[in-house]
């Protein structure tokens, strides 16, 4: 593989993380347990999919074969998505959608900061708009991991549960493959060894304040780097891609 | 001072064009009619969430994802807004939101007609927030201060989702045979229904009379219909669609549009329940509220601690 391949593949990756749990969350749309946090979500899930968006295009360019954001959006099928599968979990009830969302903002909260430090240009700036959205991000979920750990007795083993639930998804974030060690050597990706190190101590951190307990680090489970991914995958593809797929021939 | 001389000044305020503002005396019932007007308005922004949130996971580029999820976040904000003017009038968000659910407050009955085709969103954007706007913008000179200054702030944001709805319209019409079946038929669906969302003719209105006396209202159902028809024309010309109305002609003695009459068995139809979506678009935010009760309490929980820790 050849640094320009890797950083095709590393864009998707980013980009796929971001559309599709940017998806995840405007399933929610009009679902949300109070107005202000309808529009939250429709806020976080716009950013998502901004950068998205930016991803794909850059992506596309790196490629240089012509195509679209779209194409890479809505013309790949299921094996060759790399977005993470804890990104693509179901929303669940409110403490799992904040339980998913927190374990992702800490972890890119770290990496765009890491990756304001690329020597690729357009990541670089990606980054720093990036940066600015996750900031935001990270302190809604916060917020929201601390009301609900330390709320009530219910709100607590709902988020219990849910963390407990998701942990397994957590180990995944961190993995490298021959595409991250190319980068890193060229001073393009941050090692995620480092982004892990910060990931544990955050969450570590708010969870003991919100009263849970982390999980024991388990089994974890793996495949997305491998485009292998959990059977939620496909729905949010057929949902998300149904029109570009039913009407191949016309222009949106 | 009594009722009637504080009713007399009142209405001289109104008549200078001063607005009233919330801690202002004001008659009981101009009170009750803008609670009712402003709820309704506010649940319409609420519930108008669901016909377009519909579409957002299956919008078919990456930006039309955006651009609408960004209009939906912009309708959401704007039921917040009202919600809080509402407020002044001393209603709480709970009060509204109950009445909703028990059927004492109303919603935009066009939001009881499904999207049932990506073509839709275009429709809703461009005629719904249409005739939305043909009704704000004369809102925005409304006698009570919040709510003037809610709708200054929400008119600046509709006109960005009519071209979304429109630019969705004009390029599905120029596009594959499919596609333009597509925006014909949405323009069939909701035509009239738009035309029905400035409510019955004047003369058949209950409460236009004394909104147009304490200027809450400032022009009236006919006229604000009018308005709509003849900016809209135009613009089904020149994307090459055509208004489902076959009596719909220039009449050049009035300077406007002449029109067929509106199924006013349909209107009241839907308005009393048996739309296609009253209970699947009361229900789902029903569900969502009650969903949403362990949230909210654990959120106040939570405060209260800290407040408490605070104190301590
Ligand atoms: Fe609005
Ligand atoms: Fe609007």
């Amino acid at each position: 593989m050849d640094t320009k391949e890797a950083l095709f593949k590393y864009c998707l990756r980013l980009a796929d993380n971001n559309l599709v749990l940017g998806h995840r969350l405007s399933e929610l749309c009009s679902n949300g347990p109070i107005l202000e946090e309808d529009i939250a979500t429709t806020n976080i899930a716009l950013d998502l999919i901004g950068q998205a968006r930016h991803l794909y295009q850059y992506a596309a360019e790196v490629e240089g074969k012509g195509r679209t954001e779209d194409d890479l959006a809505y013309k790949r099928a299921e094996r060759e998505f790399y977005n993470t599968l804890l990104s693509e979990q179901p929303n669940g009830d409110f403490a799992v959608t904040i339980a998913r969302q927190f374990f992702i903002d800490v972890f890119d909260y770290y990496f765009y900061k890491e990756l304001l430090n690329s020597k690729d240009e357009r990541l670089k700036e990606l980054a720093a708009r990036a940066i600015k959205e996750v900031t935001y991000h990270l302190r809604h979920s916060t917020q929201w991991i601390l009301r609900l750990g330390d709320g009530t007795e219910e709100s607590h083993k709902r988020l219990q549960t849910a963390v407990d639930g998701l942990w397994m998804y957590t180990g995944e974030l961190f993995e490298m493959n021959e595409v991250d060690e190319i980068l890193i050597k060229e001073g393009i990706a941050p090692n995620l060894n480092d982004i892990k190190t910060k990931w544990e101590s955050k969450v570590s951190e708010v969870l003991a304040e919100s009263t849970i307990t982390k999980p024991e680090d388990g089994w974890m489970q793996t495949g997305s780097r491998k485009g292998m991914h959990s059977e939620h995958l496909g729905y949010i593809l057929a949902e998300m891609q149904y029109l570009q797929r039913a009407y191949p021939d016309a222009q949106w | 001072m009594e009722n009637q001389e504080l009713e007399i000044l009142f209405q001289q305020k109104i008549d200078r064009e001063e607005k009233i503002e919330p801690k202002d005396w004001m008659p009981e019932a101009y009170r009750k009619h803008l609670i009712r007007q402003i709820s309704q308005h506010a649940h319409s922004e609420v519930i108008g969430m669901q016909p377009e949130g519909n579409w957002i996971t299956r919008a078919p580029s990456l930006r039309s994802k955006v651009v609408l999820l960004a209009k939906i976040q912009d309708e959401a904000g704007h039921g917040l807004y009202l919600y809080s003017a509402a407020e002044t009038l001393g209603v709480t968000r709970d009060e509204m939101l109950n009445a909703l659910h028990e059927e004492r407050a109303k919603y935009s009955s066009i939001f009881n007609y499904p999207t049932l085709t990506w073509a839709d969103i275009g429709a809703v954007g461009w005629l719904v927030d249409g005739a939305a706007i043909v009704n704000q913008v004369s809102l925005q000179r409304t006698s009570y201060g919040p709510y003037s200054r809610g709708m200054v702030r929400i008119c600046k944001e509709e006109s960005f989702h009519q071209r979304q709805g429109y630019e969705i319209m004009a390029h599905m019409a120029q596009g594959t045979p499919e596609q333009k079946a597509m925006a014909q038929d949405a323009l069939n669906r909701f035509w009239w229904p738009s035309l029905m969302m400035f409510g019955p003719h004047d003369s058949d209105s209950a409460h236009s009379a004394k909104a147009m006396r304490w200027k809450i209202k400032r022009e009236t159902n006919d006229e604000l219909r009018q308005k709509f028809v003849d900016k809209t024309v135009q613009q089904v010309e020149v994307i090459g669609l055509t208004i489902p109305d076959p009596e719909l002609k220039w009449n050049e003695e009035k300077g406007h549009y002449d029109f067929g009459e509106i199924n006013w068995d349909e209107f009241y139809n839907v308005i009393s329940g048996n739309g296609p979506c009253n209970k699947q678009r009361l229900s789902h935010h029903k569900k969502a509220h009650d969903n949403g009760a362990w949230v909210r309490e654990a959120a106040e929980a939570y405060a209260r601690k800290k407040q408490k820790s605070v104190a301590a």
